[in-house]
């Protein structure tokens, strides 16, 4: 997966202990299989539980199938 | 908006004194308020009415009500009157929430995750998704709409009052609520453009005549956590549990929309939270509502209030509209149907 960052912006990517990848300042993501998502908000939520019903954005599943 | 029809003598006194109609009796509004009994308090229609017809004037005002009235002083008492024992309530019902998050251990902003998992609510958005008809969901919306119609105003009362991360976190969460600078994207107009197609009337306060007390009351305990600065961890709190509880019940309730046929805007306002609510349910617990702790280790107990007074407000109104909608004629006999994970 690759974020494409807007032009001349820093992207910053920051890890939730079991949730998303919250990410500032991207104007696209590039999911696994080539495809660009556009980012629509300032901060993105890219999900890494892989259960989301709406990759590559985080759709709250992970809550869901927490093991605790 | 017009001042609300009276549902009682608070309600009727409030009105009157908002239209300078009346001066406003304290010792009599006061001793009428204390005739409510506590257990009442959420769900006694003219008492809720008569606070959020209180809290107005600071959001949208009325336009039979003259401009100065936000800031009387004898409104402000009174007004203090129903907040003094509103707080006092819901402190009460919220203690063993705010003790077990107190007792629990690990960072704040997983605490608030935690209590939030641990709330065990009633299911209104898997009953919107799965059973509820077409009806039941335009009363829903209907309820909705005195909120939804001001999303996110609340809030913004509290931005000044933060400093730092969590300041910064509050901003961000809140330019996506109003839209990332378009119009057309600020959640309270995604919402109008929705009830309008659902053909309910998307003016702000239509249906304040017709809602229940507890949607009052939810609406009400925003104003009380978001208007006071005291209580500015509070409201995070509340704003943190709000959004946990948005995401997955957002997909549901998109769902349901779509399954009895409602024009596409009403789903889409549900669609847009399902993503928007994933990424400010982060913000809230851990970037305000942990950023917050770390400046000020105090502020703890009053975060964890917020959360439980979320949580247990919506139960209480998400009881009311499951038992409303199962006592109706659509749901067969033999109960709701297993809802499919």
């Amino acid at each position: 997966m690759t974020a494409v960052g807007a032009e001349g912006d820093d992207v910053v990517a920051e890890l939730c202990p079991r949730g998303p990848m919250l990410l500032r300042g991207v104007s696209a993501v590039r999911d696994e299989h080539g495809e660009l998502h556009e980012a629509t908000r300032p901060v993105v939520a890219v999900c890494m539980c892989h259960r989301s019903q709406r990759l590559p954005w985080c759709d709250g599943t992970h809550k869901a199938v927490r093991s605790d | 908006m017009h001042c609300p029809r009276d549902r009682g003598p608070l309600s009727a006194m409030v009105r009157l004194a908002l239209r300078g109609a009346e001066e406003l009796d304290l010792a009599r509004f006061t001793g009428l308020a204390d005739d409510v009994p506590a257990e009442r308090l959420v769900t006694d229609a003219d008492l809720q009415l008569a606070l959020w017809t209180l809290y107005e004037p600071h959001y949208g005002g009325f336009d039979d009500v003259a401009g100065d009235r936000e800031w009387d002083p004898r409104l402000l008492a009174a007004r203090a009157v129903l907040e003094r024992r509103f707080e006092t309530e819901l402190r009460r019902r919220t203690a063993d929430t705010v003790a077990a998050g107190l007792a629990a251990e690990g960072p704040l902003g997983e605490r608030v995750f935690d209590v939030v998992a641990a709330d065990d609510g009633p299911k209104v958005a898997a009953f919107l998704h799965r059973h509820a008809t077409r009806e039941q969901i335009v009363g829903f919306l209907r309820e909705r709409t005195v909120f939804h119609l001001k999303e996110s105003d609340p809030q913004a009362f509290v931005l000044p009052r933060l400093q730092g991360a969590p300041k910064a976190a509050l901003a961000e969460l809140l330019y996506d609520e109003f839209g990332g600078g378009r119009p057309a994207r600020l959640h309270a107009s995604m919402f109008a453009e929705g009830v309008a197609a659902a053909g309910l009337d998307p003016r702000y306060g239509a249906y304040v005549d017709d809602v229940s007390a507890t949607t009052l009351a939810v609406n009400n305990a925003m104003s009380l956590l978001c208007l006071h600065r005291r209580l500015r961890a509070a409201a995070m709190g509340h704003l943190a549990a709000f959004e946990a509880t948005s995401s997955v019940p957002s997909r549901k309730i998109a769902a349901g929309i779509r399954r009895v046929g409602l024009p596409e805007p009403v789903a889409a306002y549900f669609d847009e939270h399902v993503e928007a609510d994933a990424v400010h349910e982060q913000l809230a617990a851990r970037t305000i509502c942990g950023g917050l702790v770390e400046q000020d280790p105090g502020l703890e107990e009053d975060v964890l209030f917020g959360v439980a007074v979320c949580l247990h407000l919506d139960a209480v109104a998400g009881a009311e509209l499951l038992d409303r909608w199962q006592q109706g004629p659509a749901v067969a006999a033999d109960g709701p149907e297993r809802v499919a994970s």
